[in-house]
């Protein structure tokens, strides 16, 4: 993309800090180890089927718009046939193994995860455009700990539920985003296994590859046929799977506006559902925090994985008072960041996921250009080939206003004053979201009244984008429904009967 | 069962000092009449007419739902022990007046004894939800061991407002069954009163409005389903839609699809009431929708979990 810098007037007086010559030695992750097929079926039943030429799709690598691998798309018919191998292996052999057994197995994954590591964090950012510091800092551990935790709770499940019992839910129909390919699988998988049930799992169309290869590991430990299948695809094959009528559960992470049609669309059947959606968290920023932290905080709630992330801290609120030092040392901070090849070490922000998403951040920033922002983005020089946009800031935005109402899902933060408590709260949930909110501020008590007063599953204090498998994530309102971790995690995957221990 | 009604029913006899009484909805702690002017006839077993209950429209709705949504942070943010207490003392009142419920119920065909046994059912099943309040954070809350120097807690909050669908019958344990777990969440409620038997669950109005639980907490429509549940499902700023699987099957399809516009949550639970003739109704029967009742996942699935992380650093 063309280098297009927007400043305003307004930004002058940061000019003094603008182009510092940071240039580090290139500082590339080694790739040999980690091998791919150039072309993929899919995983049925315990084995990958033929790739199909004829529905054949291209996976891109964001960070230099290469083909990268190719996936089948899957038909209704091959849709059926994962769903027909889940139920098999529900109704028959996965059925038979107990709680201990199934933690087994799942023990194994987390364990095998964590050895081949490396491998996966390197394909993650080569397929998802993540820098490979948090590919193997956070999506991979993070999914290795999901299942290590989960695998503990499939024989204790006796206790996670008070006065009742569980039983698995049956087929459980996953759909999963790119922007946390495998930790969004890990999510899914593990507490659906760990509850006793079967999956067929579609991975999104841009972020097929880890999905693929997690395959590979549970050949390796021999998880019995059909437990696990994956198909790939887009959109088609995701109403195919949510349409197909022997599935028990859905489990949805994607958009708010998919997730509405998937709602509508499953009303006349007795289905379980849950969802993760969309979200437009703020960043409420008082005038008694440690500013120089805070800096840092907002530089993670909206900048970790180019932005893609539906619980980012989107909307800085920021307290009057101290609103003009805080923005200084923001875009003082945002030059320092580098933006570039996801597999170099030292790369802060990596490539956005694909063109599609890359064109829908332009049209936003634009948007709120065109409804009176002003617009300041980081000065560092771009890779020439592959998607990629600068960290960005949008001031002069009001509540109404596109961009502080709607996802951009990409490295774009507004900024709005606030001037009472109050006024931060009723800002921080006046949108259709309630994923997630932070609160900088060094004063206990404010962070509780606060904390108390947002509408959203997740309160991040003096802190952001922190992840957990122990800890319940989900959202209130239009960002979803259900949680995900933690014994919440487990809900969405079981029926509960009463044990007879009531009353 | 008519032999039975002669000497208690005199009030609502068509004798001559009798006071019939008009029943309202039961909108933000005031008794009034739906903004439709319409109404339905609610008549005895025997055909002979009782009272006239309002046919409530959109506009009923919408009033309703202001209500709730303004009285709801007030609600949700008395301490969990008040909430308590102001739920305990619907049981005193409800019992003081239980002479009253059972006067209308056998009215609408009750027999005396399941008249006073569903209200018996009713008192102890607002006492049991009463002890909820501040043990809910306690049994399904958790503090959760991240592996990061973070501490972490997740417990449980008020969703919003809730439209409730009254199952027809038994209306006023049906009622309850789906009220209480809602008040002990914290959440504020607009309900669509039972069509076919709707005098209790007006009467019980009464009883909130005499008793300490705050005005536009809980809502009273009265109507046909087919005004109502459109409106409700519809409507922006209900957050939650809660009945069980005895409402007509195309209802629910039309909560669930309507739902999707803001991401309603929707609970149909499995019917704890089974549809039976009133007065064979067996004392059984109430036992067990008592004992099906009392269940504090009912007040689970109506509240939202909520995580709040906060660094440990010296």
């Amino acid at each position: 993309m063309s280098k297009k810098k927007i400043y305003r007037q307004s930004d002058r007086s940061t000019q003094k800090s603008m182009p510092i010559d940071w240039s580090y030695e290139e500082a590339p992750e080694n790739t040999s180890h980690a091998t791919f097929f150039k072309n993929y079926g899919f995983f049925i039943n315990g084995s990958f089927t033929k790739y199909d030429e004829s529905q054949s799709f291209e996976s891109i690598n964001p960070a230099n718009g290469e083909v990268l691998y190719r996936c089948t798309e899957a038909s209704e018919i091959d849709v059926d046939a994962a769903v027909k191998a889940a139920r098999v292996s529900f109704e028959g052999e996965w059925s038979n193994y107990s709680g201990t057994q199934r933690s087994h197995y799942l023990y194994r994954i987390a364990r095998m995860l964590q050895e081949r590591a490396r491998e996966f964090a390197v394909l993650e950012s080569m397929d998802g455009g993540k820098p490979i510091r948090e590919s193997r800092d956070i999506d991979i551990p993070l999914a290795a700990a999901h299942f290590f935790y989960y695998a503990g709770w499939a024989d204790k499940l006796a206790y996670a539920f008070p006065g009742k019992s569980s039983k698995p839910l049956g087929v459980c129909a996953q759909i999963i985003p790119w922007n946390f390919p495998l930790l969004m699988l890990a999510w899914k998988i593990a507490p659906a296994l760990a509850c006793g049930n079967t999956v067929v799992l579609k991975p999104a169309e841009t972020t097929s590859l880890t999905a693929l290869k997690f395959c590979e590991l549970l050949q390796d430990i021999g998880l019995p046929n059909g437990v696990v299948n994956i198909v790939t695809g887009a959109g088609k094959t995701g109403e195919y799977l949510v349409q197909h009528p022997d599935i028990d559960k859905i489990a949805f992470t994607g958009s708010t506006g998919v997730g509405k049609l998937i709602q509508q669309s499953i009303a006349e059947r007795e289905i379980s559902a849950t969802f993760e959606l969309g979200g437009k968290g703020a960043f409420i920023l008082f005038d008694d925090a440690a500013l120089n932290e805070a800096v840092e905080g907002i530089i993670n709630a909206i900048f970790f994985n180019q932005g893609h992330v539906c619980c980012a801290g989107s909307r800085l609120l920021v307290q009057e008072g101290v609103a003009d030092k805080v923005i200084d040392l923001l875009k003082n901070r945002m030059q320092h960041l580098i933006v570039g090849d996801p597999l170099d070490k030292n790369t802060d922000i990596g490539a956005v996921n694909s063109k599609t998403q890359l064109e829908i951040i332009q049209r936003y920033v634009a948007t709120g250009i065109k409804e009176g922002a002003s617009c300041y983005e980081c000065s560092g020089s771009l890779p020439n080939s592959g998607y990629y946009y600068p960290p960005t800031l949008l001031t002069g935005v009001s509540q109404s206003s596109t961009v502080v109402q709607e996802e951009i899902f990409g490295p774009v933060l507004t900024i709005q004053t606030f001037r009472t408590t109050d006024e931060a709260i009723e800002k921080a949930n006046n949108t259709p979201y309630g994923l997630a909110n932070g609160i900088w501020t060094d004063k206990g008590s404010k962070i509780f009244y606060v904390g108390s007063k947002l509408r959203s599953g997740v309160v991040w204090s003096n802190t952001y984008n922190k992840f957990d498998p122990t800890s319940p994530f989900g959202g209130y309102k239009e960002s979803g429904k259900g949680r995900e971790g933690g014994i919440s995690g487990l809900h969405a995957y079981v029926k509960l009967v009463n044990n007879g221990a009531m009353n | 069962m008519a032999k039975e009604q002669s000497s208690d029913l005199t009030s609502h006899s068509n004798s001559m000092n009798s006071i019939p009484k008009t029943y309202k909805n039961y909108i933000n702690g005031e008794f009034s009449r739906t903004e439709s002017g319409r109404y339905y006839s609610v008549k005895a077993q025997d055909g002979k007419h009782i009272a006239n209950v309002g046919l409530s429209t959109k506009k009923d709705i919408r009033n309703a739902v202001r209500a709730a949504r303004k009285a709801h942070e007030f609600w949700a943010n008395k301490t969990a022990y008040n909430r308590g207490q102001i739920i305990y003392r619907i049981a005193e009142i409800l019992c003081g007046r239980r002479e009253q419920f059972t006067t209308e119920m056998i009215l609408l065909g009750y027999s005396r004894e399941a008249a006073e046994n569903e209200i018996q059912a009713c008192i102890e099943l607002i006492v049991y939800y009463a002890g909820w309040t501040d043990k809910i954070a306690q049994v399904f809350g958790s503090v959760n061991p991240v592996a990061s120097k973070h501490f972490n807690f997740s417990r449980q909050e008020p969703i919003g407002v809730v439209g409730i669908i009254c199952p027809e019958t038994p209306s006023l344990l049906g009622m309850l069954g789906l009220l209480l777990p809602n008040m002990v969440a914290g959440n504020s409620q607009v309900i669509i009163a039972s069509k076919r038997y709707p005098l209790p669950v007006c009467t019980f109005a009464e009883v909130l409005a005499t008793s300490d639980v705050p005005p536009g907490i809980v809502n009273i429509v009265t109507g046909s389903k087919a005004d109502l549940i459109p409106p409700i499902s519809k409507h922006m700023d209900v957050n939650v839609l809660v009945g069980d699987t005895s409402l007509d099957a195309d209802f629910r399809i039309m909560c669930e699809l309507e739902s999707a516009s803001n991401m309603k949550r929707v609970f149909f639970w499995e019917s704890f009431i089974p549809l039976n003739e009133l007065n064979s109704t067996p004392n059984e029967t109430i036992a067990f929708c008592l004992n099906s009742l009392k269940d504090p996942y009912y007040i689970l699935y109506v509240q939202e979990v909520k995580t709040t992380w906060h660094p440990v650093s010296e």
